[in-house]
């Protein structure tokens, strides 16, 4: 690791301040970003505690749900207003990592959490054009089991990691970013980039700008988030679906839904909704919004499985929220 | 400002770079915390910072000024052992005994977080207070790999300890 420096921002003018300086870089739990640093990837010469930046988790006026970028993860899953009015984002948050990691890491962290490619996370062995511009991907030949079945390009086809962000993506959080000219707010739907042919531009915030926190609006009828992985718990998704289900007369009269694991970046999942709004919820009608969500996909042989599989939950859960799964 | 370590004040390291395990380890020599893969993967570097489980080896140091830190010499001794670690010797919870700290960090901040509601991935209920049931727990000890496979010894220890507190 490089050397590098460290103190705490008291406040967001004052982590908007330090985050100016060249080579300086925002640490909230350390989860990731201590991690990378050891491996060589990230390599900051002075770092901005902002874990002391706002936590609060509250009502807004219009009832939204408004939490703080320093907000621990597992203070937001075990908040009873999270529990009761966006249990999806709880379950979520739940289904990430372990508790240890849950307790360190912040909101504005898990937003901005890099992959978890394994060739981006092998410096010294590896091709990745995230992590080195123009040196190609190894992910496409090799090992490509947990890489992205649509909105990759030919140079990167590495995935989002964030459970929470899926849940965020569902129900149009916004998140709240602060920089040198004012505040400003940014659908997460559009937060994190595809990557083009510039995967090393991951998100739109600009650098030196600070995020203070999410909102996520409420959400009139039932949700729920299921995570499937290649071991029960402690791993992340091949395939992750959050989704909120509103139905009317047999019909949806409301619907959303977004899947983690197979996209780089939470994948909201708009055509499908417009297919399934106005209709009974019927494996027919799953099937054919899953033909016009997946009608751009680019499998590779070694995740083409994703595809079924993000189907198979898509309508177990939407089974689960209209109550007809027993 | 000063870490506290098992109650007795420590400075925080010069240099930025260094781990609160590293400090732990290396530098005050409480080497009770166990280094397993260094990358938050394996949970043997299990803490309790100001009461919270944590992973030492992705945690500085200086993130740790000001706050309070446990570690497993600080739950107990041999001569007053902590009722996990009675308890996991009672239930076999070990083999080679690399992983028992961090488990037994985890445990003790997880009967805590059960007791006071909070919930997990497999709780059904999410506006329900948990239970610590088999489930529950393997769930919530899901951050600490044994690589001798003692998990279904850990699991009766925590069980039995979680119903002496029920008691
Ligand atoms: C072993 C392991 C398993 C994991 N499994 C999962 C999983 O299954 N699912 C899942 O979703 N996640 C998983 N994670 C990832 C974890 O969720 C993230 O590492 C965590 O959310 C990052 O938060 P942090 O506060 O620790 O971020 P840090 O590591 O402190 O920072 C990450 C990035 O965010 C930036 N940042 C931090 N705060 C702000 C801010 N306020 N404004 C702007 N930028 C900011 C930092 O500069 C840095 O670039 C896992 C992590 C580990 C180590
Ligand atoms: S050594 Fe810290 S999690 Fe493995
Ligand atoms: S007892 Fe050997 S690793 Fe757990």
């Amino acid at each position: 690791m490089n050397p590098v420096t460290y103190h705490r921002a008291a406040s967001v003018a004052q982590a908007l301040e330090s985050s100016a300086a060249p080579g300086h870089r925002l640490l909230g739990g350390g989860t990731n970003l201590v991690d990378l640093m050891r491996k060589g990837i990230e390599r900051p010469t002075g770092l901005i505690d902002v874990t002391q930046l706002s936590e609060t988790i509250a009502l807004a006026e219009d009832g939204s749900l408004l939490v703080g970028a320093a907000a621990r993860n597992s203070a937001v899953a075990a908040h009873p207003l999270v529990r009761s009015r966006t249990p999806m984002l709880a379950r979520a948050i739940l289904a990430g990592a372990s508790a240890q990691v849950r307790n360190m890491a912040t909101i504005g962290g898990n937003l901005m959490q890099r992959t978890r490619c394994l060739y981006f996370q092998d410096e010294a062995g590896s091709r990745c054009n995230k992590r080195d511009p123009g040196s190609g991907c190894d992910a496409y030949g090799g090992f490509n089991r947990y890489h992205a079945v649509i909105g990759g390009s030919p140079a990167c086809i590495a995935v989002h990691p964030s459970d929470m962000c899926v849940a965020l993506a569902a129900f149009d959080a916004r998140v709240r970013v602060a920089g040198a000219s004012g505040t400003r707010a940014i659908a997460l739907v559009d937060f994190h980039r595809l990557p083009g042919d510039r995967p090393d531009l991951e998100t739109l915030l600009e650098p030196g700008e600070v995020i203070e926190a999410v909102e996520i609006p409420a959400f009139a009828g039932p949700s729920a988030y299921r995570k499937v992985r290649d071991r029960a718990s402690y791993a992340f998704a091949l395939v992750s679906v959050a989704a909120g289900l509103v139905i009317e007369e047999g019909r949806v009269a409301d619907i959303r839904i977004a899947f983690g694991g197979i996209a780089p970046k939470p994948w909201r999942a708009f055509r499908a909704e417009a297919a399934l709004r106005g209709a009974a919820v019927t494996q027919a009608a799953i099937d054919a919004a899953m033909a016009a969500e997946f009608a751009d996909a680019a499998p590779l042989p070694g995740n083409a499985f994703k595809i079924d599989l993000a189907g198979r939950t898509l309508s177990a859960l939407l089974a689960e929220l209209s109550g007809s799964d027993r | 400002m000063a870490i506290r370590i098992n109650g007795q004040e420590v400075a925080a390291p010069q240099d930025a770079r260094v781990s609160l395990l590293d400090l732990l380890r290396e530098q005050l020599h409480l080497t009770g915390t166990k280094v397993g893969c260094n990358q938050g993967a394996c949970g043997a570097c299990t803490v309790l910072v100001d009461g919270a489980r944590v992973l030492s080896c992705l945690t500085l140091a200086a993130q740790a000024d000001g706050r309070s830190v446990t570690t497993i010499e600080g739950l107990g001794s041999a001569e007053a052992p902590h009722p996990l670690q009675s308890a996991f010797i009672a239930h076999d919870g070990f083999q080679c005994g690399y992983c028992t700290p961090g488990q037994i960090c985890a445990a003790a901040a997880m009967l805590r977080e059960i007791a006071a509601g909070v919930p997990s991935y497999v709780t059904a209920d999410l506006t329900a207070p948990a239970l610590p049931t088999r489930d529950e727990i393997r769930e919530r000890m899901s951050g600490n790999l044994c690589r001798c496979g003692a998990h279904n010894g850990i699991v009766d220890a925590i069980l039995r300890v979680a119903e002496e507190q029920a008691a």
